[in-house]
């Protein structure tokens, strides 16, 4: 386990200090997050009495657009001087380079998510306190991360990949997005983890198939 | 050292296409130990596939390839320690230091003591008193010597170098060179391609020819006498063969 | 070398035939299929001649759905394989499979018109293959915006099976979503899924002829791509001796 660990860490240290001395990607991410709120709240003519009905599909078509925009980056510094093929010709597995570059994305998006929540909270109206709420979005959000880093892995080596990952993200996050709308609809309204029904569960599947196959299957992605 | 396999690098029936065009075909190769062996070849004749397959970044398709005596394709994070690549690209990240890079690859090598280990390879490359500017700042010059400072940081016993002298100044070149010679005095091996047939002369103990998906040996005969007098047969013997492959 | 030219020589003469023969056989069935919708089949009684169209639209989905599951297949077998005929197989199913269900979903808006009473539902067997179109589309693109063939085929591949993993929960959420989120249009829709005998023998007939449909155009295609493959060869081996 340690074996798998410590890589996993080194890479995450690696890549949130290389964040921290450019702060472009986070920072970036927030200010798109906030303007999509502006745009969806016209486009969609959110009036206070129709706030909690919206303010779940609003908040989530502003993360899914944000993780599409974060994840598009994942790659691109290991990409510049040979940071990726430095990884592969290290002794670590290829296990530990997909959930190290997962991981430092699922804390990137977190960290966002973090940042707009309590301005989507007073824009949109709705409280964020709530438990139900929070692992909603923790378990949407890694959904994002996992089938997001493999795609991002593909996506940095094709042409024109800026619109391949979201071409590739969108249809299979599909029921990520569904479930995690309809389970914060659920958690802004006040109910607890057992009313959020099947969505919960849905998204759990969703992300534990996912971290099986796609570690996998990076592997395949990365070597020649 | 240990060198319990006779040979540093062995490959036999090595093959690798792309795209169904084959780059390397059957191509068996030995090097022992305190070797340094120079390839040169025209662009496109395989030589850094080569190099990237002995680095374990590319799979060849065919063929076995064993470096200090492991598998690539059984054994190849074992391989992968013994095993120090010096390419095009730095394999650094231009916006941390050049310390920190080091740091971050002695981890990922899960180096013991790597503090010190850092501190040695800087001074190797002389590069201590750079060591903590970005690598960004750095001169093409000083990136490299920082690469080669990455690729023997986990105390290799085969440096794999593609074209080292692009991008190097006089200085590097001087740092590289005592590091080459002190590197085969001490045992261990290195396989380098060049364009530079002067500073190949001067690096190799041994120069081979890629083309045709093969490697030609025009010392093969002269090496035998084993004196430097024959260095303008084998230059010839060189410069023949790469117009041949044109 | 001269022997597996010829044992590759004869393969590609079996290969022809079987290929020859299922083009055959494809035609009569199909040509007696189109009689058999628009001769023998009755006339639905609600909605009218545009009911024919259900003898396509039913085949044609299910065999969109089975070359996606011969992709995921396939693409598995490339990755453990790594043998381009996996590959083109892959290939040539996923195009064919994306033509099926562009030709699903059309037939499929046809059928909803009369039926339901609207050109687009969400409902979720529509909206599921509307989701597979657009991971296949994604799929084909990945292949030919990656940087070599043998990426293309690798990305292709993952896409392949992460694509074909997604489908039932893709599926499930639509259907649970949709079970919350009513459809405010009712059409005259009991009448849909009552088959009279004829009509059921027919529909089973049609999905015969699609079967046979399928595995000749893939295979046609699959020719296709090594024709493309041997021409990229002959065009490289050519340019490497103009230089």
């Amino acid at each position: 386990m340690s074996g798998l660990l410590g890589p996993i860490l080194i890479i995450v240290w690696k890549d949130l200090l290389l964040e921290l001395r450019s702060k472009d990607l986070v920072v970036s991410i927030v200010v798109f997050g906030l303007v999509v709120v502006v745009v969806f709240n016209f486009a969609l003519n959110n009036t206070p009495g129709r706030s909690a009905e919206l303010a779940p599909g609003i908040l989530w078509s502003a993360f899914a657009f944000s993780a599409v925009l974060g994840m598009n980056r994942a790659f691109v510094r290991d990409q510049e001087q040979g940071g990726l093929e430095g990884l592969l010709i290290s002794p670590i597995s290829r296990d530990a380079i997909f959930l190290g570059k997962a991981l430092t994305s699922l804390i990137f998006m977190l960290l966002v998510e973090a940042a707009l929540l309590p301005v989507y909270a007073v824009m949109l109206d709705f409280s964020v306190l709530s438990w139900s709420l929070m692992l909603t979005i923790f378990l949407g959000t890694l959904g994002f991360a996992v089938v997001g880093t493999l795609f991002s892995a593909i996506a940095v080596q094709t042409r024109s990949r800026e619109i391949m990952l979201p071409v590739l993200f969108f249809p299979v996050l599909l029921p990520v997005i569904i479930a995690a709308v309809e389970a914060s609809t659920r958690a802004v309204g006040g109910v607890t983890f057992i009313g959020l029904g099947r969505w919960l569960p849905l998204i759990v599947v969703f992300d534990a198939l996912f971290l099986v196959i796609c570690p996998w299957v990076f592997s395949f992605v990365v070597e020649e | 050292m240990t060198t319990q396999p006779t040979e540093a690098i062995l490959t036999r029936g090595l093959a690798k296409s792309f795209d169904e065009w084959p780059v390397l075909w059957n191509l068996d190769l030995s090097v022992p130990w305190g070797q340094s062996l120079v390839l040169f070849g025209a662009n496109g004749t395989g030589k850094t596939t080569l190099l990237r397959i002995l680095a374990t970044h590319v799979w060849a398709d065919h063929g076995t390839v064993a470096v200090a005596g492991h598998n690539l394709r059984t054994n190849p994070e074992y391989a992968r320690r013994k095993i120090g690549v010096v390419g095009h690209r730095s394999l650094l990240y231009d916006d941390l230091t050049c310390r920190e890079n080091l740091v971050y690859y002695s981890r990922l090598f899960g180096l013991k003591n790597h503090k010190s280990r850092v501190e040695e390879v800087l001074e190797t490359v002389k590069l201590r008193d750079r060591a903590d500017f970005r690598v960004r700042t750095f001169s093409n010059g000083m990136q490299k010597r920082a690469s080669i400072a990455r690729a023997i940081l986990h105390r290799p016993d085969v440096l794999l170098l593609d074209e080292p002298e692009t991008g190097l100044d006089r200085e590097s070149v001087s740092i590289l060179g005592e590091l080459l010679s002190e590197w085969t005095d001490s045992g261990r091996s290195v396989v380098m391609t060049t364009h530079d047939l002067d500073l190949g002369m001067n690096w190799g103990t041994r120069v081979g020819v890629l083309r045709g998906g093969k490697i030609n040996f025009p010392d093969e005969k002269l090496t035998a006498c084993g004196s430097k007098s024959h260095d303008n047969q084998i230059r010839q013997a060189v410069t023949d063969s790469l117009e041949a492959t044109g | 070398m001269a022997s597996t030219h010829s044992v590759e020589h004869s393969r590609g003469i079996q290969f022809l035939n079987l290929k020859i023969a299922l083009a055959l056989i494809t035609g009569v069935l199909m040509l007696m299929n189109i009689y058999f919708i628009f001769m023998i089949a009755p006339t639905d009684a609600v909605l009218g001649h545009v009911q024919r169209v259900f003898y396509f639209h039913v085949p044609i989905a299910i065999m969109s759905f089975l070359a996606f599951f011969l992709v995921f297949i396939a693409s598995l077998m490339y990755l453990f394989k790594r043998s381009t005929r996996w590959d083109s197989f892959a290939h040539a199913s996923a195009e064919v499979g994306v033509i099926f269900v562009t030709l699903a979903l059309i037939t499929g808006i046809i059928w909803a018109r009369p039926v339901w009473n609207t050109w687009w539902t969400w409902e979720p067997r529509l909206t599921t293959t509307l989701i597979l179109w657009l991971i296949y589309v994604a799929y084909l693109m990945v292949r030919s915006y990656a940087p070599t063939q043998s990426k293309g085929a690798i990305y292709a591949a993952v896409v392949g099976i992460i694509g074909f993993v997604d489908v039932p929960i893709v599926y499930y959420s639509v259907v649970w979503w949709r079970s919350i989120h009513p459809s405010p249009v009712v059409g005259p829709f009991a009448q849909s899924d009552a088959l009279d005998g004829t009509m059921a023998l027919i529909l089973l007939y049609s999905l015969v002829t699609f079967v046979f449909f399928f595995a000749y155009i893939v295979m046609e295609r699959m020719e296709l791509k090594t024709s493309e493959e041997s021409l990229g060869r002959i065009r490289f081996a050519l340019r490497k001796r103009g230089q």
